[in-house]
């Protein structure tokens, strides 16, 4: 642990009175906040709390409406001079380049012959202190990376020195493409880098994380810190509670007996699924579940055949890439799926497009004034619910889903394990990819993979995160 | 991931290998000085325009303006240029500022290229009616003489084309500041939260494709010797189909330097191997559009393993 | 704002009418109902194409039809060569031409889809085809289209040029199934983002081969009117009608990223576009003049509709 009462030095940031207004809606409001070098802050909230909005104001992206934002220590005017960095959700790199030349856009003042090189062993070097043995060339072009691949050069990139020293590296959810064992090395590493004298604002959903990197946590509410205390004195029930909700312990879908499961619907390539079963697919992100499951409806359904009442639905994680109709109202993107089933002539049923709409908009919780308003004025949940209609509103006996729960707050999902317990319980069968092991360890049965096939398949008893992981990880245990 | 994919720029040039070698078998005369000089006569300017296009390509626009822009360009050379070299050098830096001022309004106003280019195309188009009502203009006796130069060896045209192609390599894949250009085409929110100013970007690279439009211009005029307002409007869809045949892709600032200049010989010669091959006036241009699409079809082969592979 | 200056077609209609005043008040020698008449008679063609194109821009960026001149002159052509001038042979020409569209649709969508090529590219190098088509069957040929249908092409109906009626019928169709329809909704999501839309269960190649099909029959249509029209096929006659087509299209308000689109925009731009060349001619403008003016007239308009757009 850091010595905590030493900082004297001035901090890196101070926010002094801030607040954010986005028209009417304050995004923030009151945030007092001093971050010193050398501390690792974790930043927790639900989805629409403010998290966002607060580092956005800290990295400059985002001008805030009252109060100041400083850089005392470095005596910089804006965040880029004071070595502040951001690590963001939505990746920012350029596909079309090489990790050296990512890195030479991100180091705009590299200059003159020899740059290739110079940004080659730069972005090397930094790849080998975060992540031993990445085993990613400094020439690759990004766009032959997997999705884990990308993160952990966007990682890398933003702790490389580019011409300064990085003081402040914003984390946003950085583990949500890695596996465990990748994730393990940077948190390490974060670790590392603040006991040098770095520091870190790291923002995960996954309580665990946060624990084992911070030393003092802000919890974040309704656009103002709720709590600002150093990590030992929260607990994980203590910081859900902050957090305001009540339902802390995710009830698991096996709560009631065992259902009565129906015949088998799917069978493709050691997948099998019965009428009304909930199937799981686990392991380690990137092991190709989602392109098993990307297969099976793409070979399930036809992009020439009119659908009428389809096989199979399928409900997109990535919402924006997989999943949401931008330009569309709410309503619209519900009913897309539903379209061909109701329509009479080739018409779109308006009427009945707009009642099955509001019955849904009640079932499932969406909070909207009228269906009518713009999807994306939805937050990311309530767009998730959104897709997650889509799905269900058809009569298709099949629902996949390909981890939909990425980014969603609690009771969103609280919301949804209660409707998919009910669909299956009418005969749905569901097919559910999720990185979160404790999520798939509520399915009836689960498939783990590794290496792109199918490394175990588990139910009842064996059911346990710990046969999931083992199932994961254990060729890769045996070669180390 | 396959050879072809990481070197974008093989496919094109498999291509022209195997246009030429057909060429040379069906034609066996045009393999010399004199025969390759014929081949790839008006290569150059496409070249040129092909590069230009490459570079509106290369930050996710495209151009329907190029051809005009070309022809006012030969316009002016042919008049201006001739006549007050002064006064038409000033015209032609002054119509580079102009597309590089076009790009900077197309960001500011986040405007779609595709139809600002295409309006421009009037404008350039009516400014060179105005020039030249009718065809005529001469070529300055300097121009006419750089294009006709006869070095020793290889004829001037692939001298020319190899000298664009290594310069514009330099410049496009190599250059700090031509990765930035390409780091638009990929990710241009990444470009500008680095701290780069995207709009100087990208008036740079719009006043980059307007030097190359002015070059592709100025050598029409050097090897045609005169010049009419509509003398390059083709070039517009010449150009684009020489980014494409050189292996670039319309977004995500996939472009070859190299590649664009070796897709622009390949249309310059599919061009003259059809006149070579007496074939019927009538199919000469439904041919070309063949070879267009037979050579186009050739990426399928590789698109096709790769996409097996991922 | 009042609501109706949101109407993403409003922009082309106000500079539609606006060029009409100016142009009547100078004097346009044929009096504002002889200039409506005109416009009406000229836009169709512009509009026919223009909703075609309409269609397959909103499929999204990189789906555009650049054949639509080849396959204009090819379908006339044809058309007249088949009809020959004889009385009676009218439908057998329009089947002609609508063979003739679907052909060249169906092509176009084959290079598109079997050989992946960008859609710019595979429209480019087909309609080069077409073009040898049509010179090749075109050769030292001048036939006049049969005397009624030549007849019809420059009749009117209740005052109404029967051009335009044609082309708002085709244009209500297109309507209809864009605002009510399952296809206009198929299409609208692929346009927005075709992934999205093949996971939510649209048959995304469907809708796009039937987009790529009914822009080159509508082309493969209006060729044949402006032929009946005109009085005759010329190899160059559906040359304006390249940039035309995609000018009505953004100038009427349809969005060019795709996923959004505007019939009646369409019309208003095509109104514009012609009234605009009158108004020139009214100024006694030369052709240069003319041509800059366009040029500057469609950027100003593109700029205004972008910047009001941003507001609101």
């Amino acid at each position: 642990m850091l010595e905590r009462e030493a900082p004297k030095n001035p901090p890196l940031v101070t926010l002094t009175d801030v607040a954010k207004h986005f028209g009417a809606v304050a995004a923030l409001k009151d945030v007092n906040l001093a971050i010193r070098a050398g501390e690792c802050v974790g930043l927790v909230g639900h989805n629409g709390a403010g998290k966002s909005t607060l580092v956005s104001i800290i990295n400059g992206s985002l001008r805030a409406s009252e109060g100041r934002v400083e850089f005392p220590l470095s005596a910089a005017d804006d965040a880029l001079a004071a070595g502040v960095r951001s690590v963001f959700q939505e990746l920012s790199l350029c596909p079309n380049l090489s990790l050296a030349e990512n890195l030479r856009i991100a180091h705009t003042g590299m200059r003159g012959w020899g740059w290739r090189r110079r940004a080659g062993t730069e972005i090397s070097q930094s790849l080998d202190a975060l992540f031993p043995s990445h085993g990613i060339a400094a020439g690759a072009l990004i766009e032959t990376l997997s999705i884990a691949q990308r993160q952990m050069v966007e990682v890398a990139i933003r702790f490389a020195p580019l011409g300064g020293k990085p003081q402040l590296v914003i984390l946003d959810e950085p583990t949500s493409s890695l596996d465990a064992g990748i994730a393990n090395q940077l948190l390490d590493a974060v670790r590392r880098f603040c006991a040098r004298g770095g520091a870190v604002i790291f923002i995960s959903h996954m309580l665990g994380e946060i624990f084992r990197v911070a030393d003092r946590i802000l919890v974040m509410k309704d656009g103002r810190i709720v709590a600002d205390e150093p990590a030992d004195h929260f607990t994980r029930q203590g910081l859900v509670d902050f957090m305001g909700h009540v339902a802390a312990e995710p009830e698991t879908l096996q709560t009631e007996s065992r259902r009565e499961l129906g015949e088998i619907v799917i069978s493709q390539g050691g997948l099998q699924a019965r009428r009304g079963e909930i199937v799981g697919l686990s392991g380690l992100a990137g092991h190709g579940q989602a392109e098993a499951l990307a297969t099976l409806y793409l070979d399930a359904t036809s992009a020439w055949r009119n659908p009428g009442n389809p096989p199979m639905v399928f409900v997109a994680g990535d919402r924006k890439r997989d999943g949401i109709l931008p330009l569309w109202s709410i309503l619209n993107n519900m009913s897309l799926s539903l379209l061909s089933a109701t329509a009479r002539w080739g018409l779109v049923d308006q009427v009945s497009e707009r009642r099955i709409g509001d019955e849904w908009k009640r079932r499932i919780g969406i909070r909207t004034e009228s269906l009518s308003n713009p999807i994306l004025s939805l937050s990311g949940g309530n767009q998730q619910k959104a897709l997650f209609a889509r799905a269900l509103v058809s009569r298709a006996p099949i629902v996949v889903m390909d981890d939909p729960m990425r980014g969603v707050d609690v009771g969103t999902k609280q919301d949804v394990y209660a409707l998919i317990r009910a669909e299956a319980a009418k005969g749905r069968t569901f097919l559910w990819y999720s990185t979160e092991t404790e999520e798939v360890c509520q399915c009836d049965r689960v498939y783990v993979y590794r290496d792109g096939a199918i490394s175990a398949a588990l139910s009842g008893d064996e059911l346990t995160e710990a046969r999931i992981l083992e199932a994961s990880f254990e060729m890769q245990e045996s070669s180390a | 991931m396959s050879l072809f994919s990481r070197y974008r720029v093989l496919l094109p040039i498999a291509s022209l290998t195997l246009l030429m070698a057909v060429t040379f078998y069906v034609q066996p005369r045009t393999l010399s000085y004199f025969g390759l000089n014929l081949l790839f006569n008006l290569a150059v300017p496409i070249a040129l325009a092909t590069i230009a296009q490459m570079l509106i390509i290369m930050v996710n626009d495209i151009d329907l303006g190029i051809g005009a822009f070309v022809s006012l360009t030969a316009c002016v050379t042919a008049t201006f240029l001739e006549q007050s070299p002064l006064m038409g050098t000033v015209m032609l830096v002054a119509l580079i500022i102009a597309y590089a001022l076009m790009g900077a309004m197309i960001h500011a106003l986040a405007l779609p290229a595709i139809v600002v280019t295409l309006g421009m195309s009037f404008v350039w188009g009516g400014l060179a009616l105005f020039l030249l009502p009718s065809p005529g203009g001469a070529s300055p006796t300097w121009l006419r003489e750089i294009m006709t130069v006869k070095p020793p060896l290889i004829p001037m045209a692939l001298v020319a084309a190899c000298l664009i192609a290594g310069v514009t390599h330099w410049l496009i894949a190599h250059s700090g500041i031509g990765t930035v250009l390409r780091g638009i085409g990929g990710n241009a929110e990444a470009v500008r939260r680095a701290g780069w100013p995207l709009i100087r970007l990208k008036a740079l690279a719009y006043g980059l494709a307007g030097l190359f439009g002015v070059l592709a211009g100025m050598t029409l005029v050097g090897l045609t010797t005169s010049a009419d307002a509509n003398i390059a409007l083709r070039y517009t869809l010449l150009s684009i189909a020489g980014v494409i045949l050189g292996g670039g892709e319309f977004i995500g600032g996939k472009v070859s330097p190299v590649g664009a200049v070796i897709g622009a010989l390949t249309l310059a010669l599919a061009a003259s191997f059809l006149s070579f091959m007496r074939l019927s006036p009538d199919w000469q241009i439904g041919a070309q559009g063949a070879i267009l699409i037979a050579v186009l079809a050739a990426r399928l082969l590789f698109r096709r393993r790769d996409g097996a592979r991922r | 704002m009042p609501s109706i200056l949101r109407r993403p077609w409003i922009w082309a209609w106000l500079a539609a009418t606006a060029t009409f005043a100016v142009t009547v008040a100078l004097g346009s020698g044929r009096g504002a109902a002889g200039l409506a008449y005109a416009a009406l008679s000229f836009g169709a063609f512009a509009a026919i194409v223009g909703v075609g194109q309409m269609l397959v821009i909103s499929l999204g960026p990189g789906n555009v039809d650049l054949s639509i001149p080849a396959t204009m002159t090819l379908s006339a052509t044809l058309a007249l060569k088949a009809m020959d001038g004889v009385p009676g042979t009218e439908l057998l020409g329009l089947g002609v031409a609508l063979l003739v569209g679907l052909g060249t649709g169906a092509a176009n969508f084959a290079l598109i889809l079997l050989l992946r090529l960008p859609p710019i590219i595979a429209t480019l190098a087909a309609s080069l085809i077409y073009q040898s088509l049509a010179i090749w069957s075109n050769r030292g040929l001048r036939v006049k289209p049969p005397e009624a249908l030549a007849e019809f092409a420059t009749g009117r109906t209740l005052d109404i040029p029967n051009v335009a009626l044609v082309g708002l019928l085709l244009s209500l169709a297109v309507w209809v199934a864009l605002e009510r329809g399952v296809w206009g909704r198929w299409l609208l999501a692929a346009g927005q983002n075709p992934r999205a839309a093949r996971l939510a269960g649209v048959p995304v190649e469907r809708v796009r081969a039937t987009a790529y099909l009914t822009v080159s029959v509508f082309a493969a249509v209006a060729g044949f009117l402006l032929a009946s029209f005109s009085g005759g096929a010329a190899l160059n006659m559906g040359a304006e009608y390249l940039l035309m087509s995609i000018a009505v299209v953004i100038i009427g308000g349809t969005s060019i990223a795709g996923g959004f689109s505007n019939v009646p925009g369409i019309w208003g731009a095509a109104f514009f576009m012609f009234l605009v060349v009158s108004m020139l001619n009214t100024y006694g403008a030369g052709a240069g003049a003319r041509s800059v003016l366009t040029g500057v007239i469609i950027i100003g308009i593109v700029i205004a509709a972008s910047t009001k757009r941003n507001h609101a």
